[in-house]
């Protein structure tokens, strides 16, 4: 059965046809869900693209998570759907909870857009269980707060637990351990600051996006 | 009583303040000696009705837990004053 989609779109999201595209040339149905829908019932798998949610107000991700979609995200997430934030996607879900720590400003003060390398830490994140533990991706990033800080009772459980998901093999931002992406305990809400929907096609220079993007869909709940 | 609520959040000590590290820099640049740390953070007034200083108090710092401050990485500084004339506001 076809694995549909919910891509998740706020005020100020901007890269919620690109994720669409990307899904779709994988052959996934995937559906843009505007922010005051109160339930998700359908849906196999929950993406919360990248842009500018709520104009970054406040704080990127922190008026989002007002949004009355996110209730019917935290049920979805809690029982056990895959929950994908991407970029500013990955800042909501550490506003609302759903993930531990914080993003902060670039430690450089720039916008950083560029191609980076990142490095598959584990493959128990539903995010990554096609990819390899050690593979190393080259995958756009794209941000301005996307330095991932934590206090270190939580990074040490989040290193013990294998739960960092993705980690540059150079650190653009001064997130801390070089942390790109983590996960939940159960490893199906993972957030991550690269955005794989931009390294999915030949013509956009690389395709090592596709298997994080198969590899959650496949999973049908 | 109409109370002017000032919330000052501020990054936590133990978090790097990029923001506050580049101002200082522009600072020494300027001319200005001594600077030993600048930390930049936001502050944000309201005009909060409440039946006590307390509850002003308390409602601005749920207001900062719940919203205006991210805990993980800072702090908020709460100040309540009773107004005493309501001009200019809307």
């Amino acid at each position: 059965m076809t694995t549909r989609v919910a891509v998740l779109t706020f005020p100020g999201t901007n890269c919620e046809f690109d994720t669409v595209k990307a899904l779709n040339r994988i052959g996934c149905d995937a559906d843009l869900v505007w922010h005051d829908a109160r339930q998700l019932n359908g849906y196999d798998v929950l993406v919360i693209p990248g842009g500018f949610s709520y104009g970054d107000y406040l704080r990127p991700g922190a008026i989002a998570r007002f949004s009355p979609v996110m209730q019917a995200v935290e049920e979805f997430a809690s029982a056990g759907g895959p929950v994908i934030g991407i970029c500013n996607g990955f800042q909501v879900l550490t506003e609302a909870h759903l993930l531990p720590g914080a993003l902060q400003k670039n430690i450089s003060l720039r916008f950083v857009c560029r191609t980076v390398r990142v490095r598959v830490e584990t493959v128990r994140s539903s995010l990554t269980r096609m990819a390899s533990k050690g593979q190393v991706l080259s995958i756009p990033i794209n941000h301005f707060e996307g330095n991932f800080t934590c206090d270190d009772a939580t990074l040490e459980i989040l290193e013990e637990e294998e739960r960092v998901v993705l980690r540059y093999e150079n650190n653009p931002n001064g997130s801390v351990n070089d942390i790109a992406g983590i996960c939940n305990p159960t490893g199906n809400v993972v957030g991550i600051m690269p955005h794989p929907e931009r390294a999915s096609d030949e013509m956009l220079g690389s395709t090592d996006g596709l298997v994080l993007l198969e590899s959650l869909c496949s999973v049908s709940r | 009583m109409l109370f002017t609520v000032t919330v000052e959040v501020m990054p936590k000590a133990s978090v790097a303040d990029p923001e506050g590290a580049t101002i200082a820099r522009s600072l020494d640049t300027l001319g200005f000696p001594g600077i030993a740390q600048v930390r930049a953070g936001k502050v944000y007034q309201l005009s909060l009705e409440a039946p006590s200083e307390d509850v002003a108090r308390s409602t601005a710092q749920d207001m900062a837990s719940k919203l205006l401050a991210n805990p993980v990485i800072e702090s908020a500084a709460i100040t309540a004053v009773a107004r005493t004339d309501t001009a200019g506001i809307r």
